[in-house]
């Protein structure tokens, strides 16, 4: 039979993006070890609806690690103590009876607060927007074994492809920087020979616009640490160096025309 | 100018606006990559000096030697030879000061990115009212803006006392005479304690910088990664043991001001 | 009124090309003149609304979600088939059509699914083309392997995250169209009714979930890709937006519900490990290629699982079914899982599972070779429920996974009301009464890629000329109105319990009525319990908060409300089909050996549902499924 917890919880509560935030103070009792970190919420919430109190909002969704919804600061970092896991995939096993809990919102000065823990991350749409695609009309594709790419190449974009949107990256890092993202989406594409034309293009587009949301890389690792996908911070420096080897040859491709 | 511009339709509102872009290279410098490039470029240069500074320092420890049928601190001698770089092809001092006004511009841009960096990063995050825990941010990466601070404001002591000779700091001071100067302030020990806090926060800010760059510069390989680290540390390392041996050496009394005399033993 | 599919006349593999060639299309400096909705933006949505863009459309998008990528597509763990043949071990395009038809039981249309398997072949191209990284062979070349029992390899994948990256693919499509300007992508906007004007779609009532606002939107034509129902189970491996809502307002402006019944369940996902489990994760079925399935003889066993010897282990599919043994197809497997279950022999400390072991396969392979094949699957499981699967074995059981019934369409997937189109899994489907593995994602992409784009011209044609019908038109004012009433409803009821009690005790009267087994006597229980439920649940229903904020809460009465008269619905289909086929399972109808047994002369028909009224029955209406090229035979996995 599995074990259950008492636990203390400090949460942050908003009523809304421009309303002043507090922690509030809750008791979660006889929350067994084997409810994820996610449905300790749910059942909070549920006591919370029968007092009559508004339940907490909390971002969640496939509750499988997969599509990035969920996310929060817990006991100081992003998704939680186990290296690799979504807030999703954290069980409270991992807790000891007793444990004061300390679940704050993503923070950085792009992602507002939209309530409670559910914070706004539509600047990571913007940076995929702003190049983050390899342009091929549907229809205009060759046969898909035309283009062989090596089994590594494959993987290693595969790596950075893994990242499934969340902001954690952001979340943890004292900057509030979006390398980490920014780059994934950058190595998954341009190392693909699908993204070779738009190669630089895309660089210096996604690049200066996450310049224009977040804060700038110093190289702490942080955003590894927290990923739930751990992807390496090796990208960010190929992201460096094509940044740069982009504005040479953006300037070279304007010449053309 | 073809620049590309950033169109974006979606419905977030950034929190900057994008410069209007400057001819190349200067629009490198308009963007925080670009940046954290050129602070990596002038953090190699810096490097390069604090290398070869602390090297020539090393000549304090071969004391006197005899130079055109005089004794004189060989350290002195090494003195000469940088205002004399590349003479005659230049005169005399000529290279040092480019040499300097390089060094000069490295520092300059070296600490305005930062400055500016720090800016754009301070507005960008917002303070978590948890405790928020660290797992990969070390003492060095967290500290370098302190530790950048420490190192600009002793370098301003630094000149003042054993390059400039303000008197209200080194009364001893005397133009040329780079050992005596350096063995009669050393000697005092606080100027001794400021050295070694300075060169202690300058080795914490190598270790983080010096890895850092590698990272700004876009010089990764999976096969090379771990080296970097190495290089980093061992450079911190290397800078730290020379130029904390020279305090430590004045205060003990193995190197002391005086009249350069060429020892029998040495012969 | 007769539902008339379209499907073309001619030869099977003729159809679709010619049809192309038929319909009328809309020139291309025209096409900017016509205005889409796209409500949903998964796999179906977001590859519906890129190419509707690139072909010169002016597309809406809309998402629930914060972002477009967030839709469960991306959950799809296994694969995505195609008809490429690179492996050449005898796949074609019949093929695929053969054993997806077959797969669905014989209950889809011939025609939509040789299409699917055609333009199966083109949406590999697609993917590869958008940056989607496949896995691939030392060679460079893709990757193939063989999934759900198929006896090609046809299937594509990236690693355990194939939904996901063709999601990403679609995603990223779709955002370059948002930033050529082609594309207005509206997120946190929930569809909440589907506005009528002349018997024809006009648009649709939308709340923005961040501030309440009602607003109304207007096109020439209004596609639903919003995905299926099995949040309808309380648990399933959906996730837990998921919901029906869409479709539903759609079917009660009068869009015809086809198959409610036709529902999958998945054999291999972890079971509920307490009362406040939220939703069950699915495993790949592969583990099923290495792993024993058995449960204890003894329904008091208290031995550990280790601990008890051959001699006390049932091995129930093994010992039925001796040819497929552990690889029965997925609704094979679930029932006798169900089966056992119910006879109290489950495992675990809730008894609500079996075991699936791979002692054997490490005793024989090794534990390296074992853990190299199933690594990702093994961590996964160890970090949900905290067991080591090489230590003791796996506790498994069947959870809703993908539903087959969705809005009836015709060949060019619009709807019995002209101008809504439906694509994707929220569509009734080419899947029959039951799909084939890797099949979900070829579907959704199929429609949104390949099928929707060409056949919306033929209705868009006709309207040239025409503006949309205005927002200011008292059509929408009407349904915003009626949206707000709801809300307002849901505010005000101020009873007892939550939504998700309502939700939660909704399922379990849907997964033990209408779950794996149906008879007619728990159907006939399930519409009067569901209905003495759902009366309960607009009388005691407690909605806190307010409507100008964000309000999990009241966002999920909305969905509730429509899952009770779904679930109403699905009983009586499952009722009305008095045969068993694909994942719909009658007691009354089964073999000597307990098998499916289908009726083929009362039953090879498509059942579409047409609503009236809250309180009155929809009246069905069929539509006869012609097969010409296949013959129907009676599945037997002995």
């Amino acid at each position: 039979m599995s074990n259950h917890l008492n636990l203390t919880l400090q949460i942050w509560r908003q009523d809304g993006p421009t309303a002043p935030g507090r922690f509030e103070t809750y008791e979660a009792r006889n929350i067994p070890d084997d409810a994820s970190f996610l449905e300790m919420l749910d059942v909070v919430n549920e006591g919370l609806i029968e007092q009559g109190n508004v339940p907490i909002e909390f971002p969640h969704d496939c509750r499988e690690g997969i599509c990035g919804t969920c996310g929060v600061m817990i006991n100081g970092r992003a998704h939680g103590q186990e290296k690799g896991t979504a807030t999703c995939q954290l069980h409270m096993r991992k807790f000891s009876d007793g444990d004061t809990i300390a679940i704050e919102p993503w923070r950085a000065a792009a992602f507002p607060v939209v309530k409670d823990l559910v914070v706004d991350r539509s600047p990571l749409d913007a940076i995929i927007e702003a190049g983050g695609f390899i342009t091929a009309p549907t229809g205009t594709a060759g046969d898909a074994n035309d283009t062989p790419i090596p089994k590594e190449a494959a993987d290693s974009a595969m790596d950075a492809a893994a990242c499934i949107g969340c902001g954690a990256c952001v979340a943890a890092c004292p900057n509030s920087a979006g390398q980490l993202f920014t780059s994934a989406k950058l190595w998954h594409l341009n190392s693909l020979p699908q993204g070779q034309p738009e190669r630089y293009k895309r660089t210096e587009e996604m690049v200066e616009t996450m310049e224009q949301f977040f804060g700038s890389c110093t190289n702490h690792g942080e955003c590894s640490e927290a990923c739930p996908k751990e992807i390496s911070i090796d990208f960010i420096a190929y992201m460096n160096r094509d940044y740069i080897k982009s504005k040479r040859t953006n300037r070279k491709l304007a010449g053309q025309r | 100018m073809a620049a590309p511009t950033v169109h974006q339709k979606s419905a977030s509102n950034p929190i900057r606006k994008k410069a209007k872009e400057l001819p190349f290279p200067l629009n490198l410098y308009q963007t925080a990559v670009g940046k954290k490039w050129v602070m990596a470029l002038t953090g190699l240069m810096l490097i390069g000096f604090v290398v070869f500074h602390a090297i020539g320092n090393l000549k304090l420890y071969l004391g006197a030697v005899e130079h055109n049928g005089e004794a004189v601190w060989d350290i002195d001698l090494y003195g000469e030879f940088l205002r004399e770089l590349l003479v005659p092809l230049f005169p005399r001092t000529y290279l040092l000061w480019f040499l300097r006004i390089g060094l000069i511009g490295a520092f300059g841009l070296h600490i305005h990115s930062a400055y500016t960096l720090t800016r754009m990063n301070l507005s960008s995050s917002s303070r978590y009212q948890s405790k928020q825990d660290w797992l990969a941010a070390n003492f060095a990466s967290r500290t370098t803006r302190v530790t950048g601070i420490i190192i600009a404001l002793y370098l301003v002591f630094h000149l003042a006392d054993l390059t400039w000779g303000i008197s209200a700091i080194s009364p001893d001071w005397e133009r040329g005479e780079v050992h005596n100067n350096l063995a009669y302030s050393l000697a005092r020990w606080w100027v001794a304690l400021i050295y070694i806090v300075a060169n202690i926060a300058l080795a914490v800010h190598l270790f983080h910088g010096a890895w850092s760059m590698f990272q700004s510069l876009g010089l990764n390989n999976p096969r090379w990664n771990n080296l970097r680290r190495l290089v980093a540390g061992g450079l911190a390392g290397a800078i730290l043991i020379a130029n904390l041996s020279f305090p430590i050496a004045i205060l003990a009394g193995a190197v002391e001001p005086g009249e350069p005399e060429i020892s029998a033993s040495e012969g | 009124m007769v539902l008339d599919s379209k499907i073309p006349e001619g030869p099977l593999a003729e159809k679709w090309d010619k049809h192309k060639f038929d319909i009328k299309l809309v020139n291309p400096a025209n096409k900017r003149k016509f205005k889409v909705l796209v409500v949903g933006t998964g796999l179906a949505g977001s590859s519906a609304a890129a190419t509707l863009a690139e072909l010169g459309y002016e597309v809406e998008a809309f998402t629930f979600h914060d972002s477009p990528r967030r839709a469960h597509s991306i959950a799809a763990q296994g694969g995505i088939n195609g008809a490429k043949n690179y492996r050449n071990d005898g796949d074609s395009i019949y093929r695929l059509f053969y054993d997806t038809i077959k797969g669905g039981d014989y209950r889809g249309r011939e025609a939509n699914t040789y299409r699917l398997a055609q333009v199966s072949v083109d949406i590999i191209d697609q993917m590869a083309a958008q940056g989607v990284p496949f896995a691939r062979e030392y060679g460079g070349l893709l990757a193939n392997r063989s999934f759900g029992g198929a006896q090609v390899s046809r299937t594509f994948y990236a690693r355990g995250q194939t939904g996901q990256q063709l999601l990403l693919g679609a995603y990223q499509q779709m955002m370059g169209q948002v930033h050529a300007g082609k594309v207005k992508l509206h997120t946190r906007m929930e569809m909440l009714d589907l506005v009528m004007k002349d018997g024809e779609a006009a648009g649709i009532v939308c709340r923005n979930l961040l501030t309440g606002e009602i607003t109304s939107h207007s096109g020439h034509a209004v596609v639903l890709a919003t995905g299926g129902y099995g949040n309808v189970f309380y648990l399933s491996t959906n996730a837990m937006t998921c919901n029906v809502s869409a479709a539903w307002r759609a079917h009660r402006k009068g869009a015809y519900f086809a198959n409610p019944c036709y529902t999958q369940i998945h054999p291999t996902c972890i079971p509920a490990a307490d009362e406040f489990q939220s939703k069950l994760t699915l495993m790949s079925e592969s583990l099923r290629n290495d792993g024993r399935i058995w449960v204890p003889r003894d329904p008091d066993e208290q031995r550990r699982a280790r601990d008890i010897p051959e001699a006390d282990r049932y091995y129930y599919l093994e010992e039925k079914y001796p040819a497929f043994g552990n690889l029965v197809p997925r609704d094979v497997a679930s029932r006798n899982a169900k089966t056992v279950v119910d006879q109290g022999l489950g495992v675990g400390p809730l008894k609500n599972g079996v075991y699936l072991d791979f002692a054997a396969a490490i005793d024989r392979d090794g534990l390296d070779k074992v853990w190299e094949r199933y690594s990702n699957l093994f961590e996964m499981y160890e970090r949900i429920t905290g067991e080591d699967p090489r230590e003791m074995p796996m506790r498994i059981f069947p959870a809703t996974h993908y539903t087959m019934g969705g809005l009836w369409v015709d060949y060019n997937l619009m709807t019995n009301v002209p101008g809504l189109y439906a694509c994707g899994e929220a569509n009734f489907s080419d899947h029959g009464a039951n799909r084939l593995g890797a099949s979900a994602l070829m579907q959704g992409l199929a429609d949104g890629y390949f099928v929707l784009p060409y056949t919306i011209g033929d209705s868009l044609a006709g309207k040239l000329g025409t503006d949309p019908v205005s927002t200011d038109d008292p059509v929408f004012q009407e349904a915003e109105q009626g949206v707000r009433d709801q809300i307002n409803t849901f505010l005000s009821i101020n009873g007892t319990q939550s939504p998700d009690y309502f939700h939660r005790e909704l399922g379990k009267l849907v997964w033990n009525y209408i779950g794996m087994e149906r008879d007619q006597n728990g159907l006939e229980k399930a519409v009067s319990e569901i209905r003495a439920l759902r009366e309960e649940f607009w009388k005691d229903l407690r909605v806190l908060g307010n409507s100008d904020t964000l309000n999990s809460s009241l966002e999920k009465a909305g969905r509730v409300a429509d899952f009770f008269e779904l679930a109403e619905l699905m009983a009586r289909d499952a009722l009305d089909r008095e045969e068993s086929c694909g994942g719909h399972f009658r007691a009354e109808s089964q073999t000597p050996e307990g098998e499916a047994l289908r009726n083929d002369d009362d039953f090879a028909h498509v059942s579409a549902w047409e609503w009236h009224d809250a309180d009155t029955p929809q009246t069905k209406h069929a539509e006869e499924l012609i097969f010409e090229n296949v013959k129907l035979t009676q599945r037997s996995y002995k």
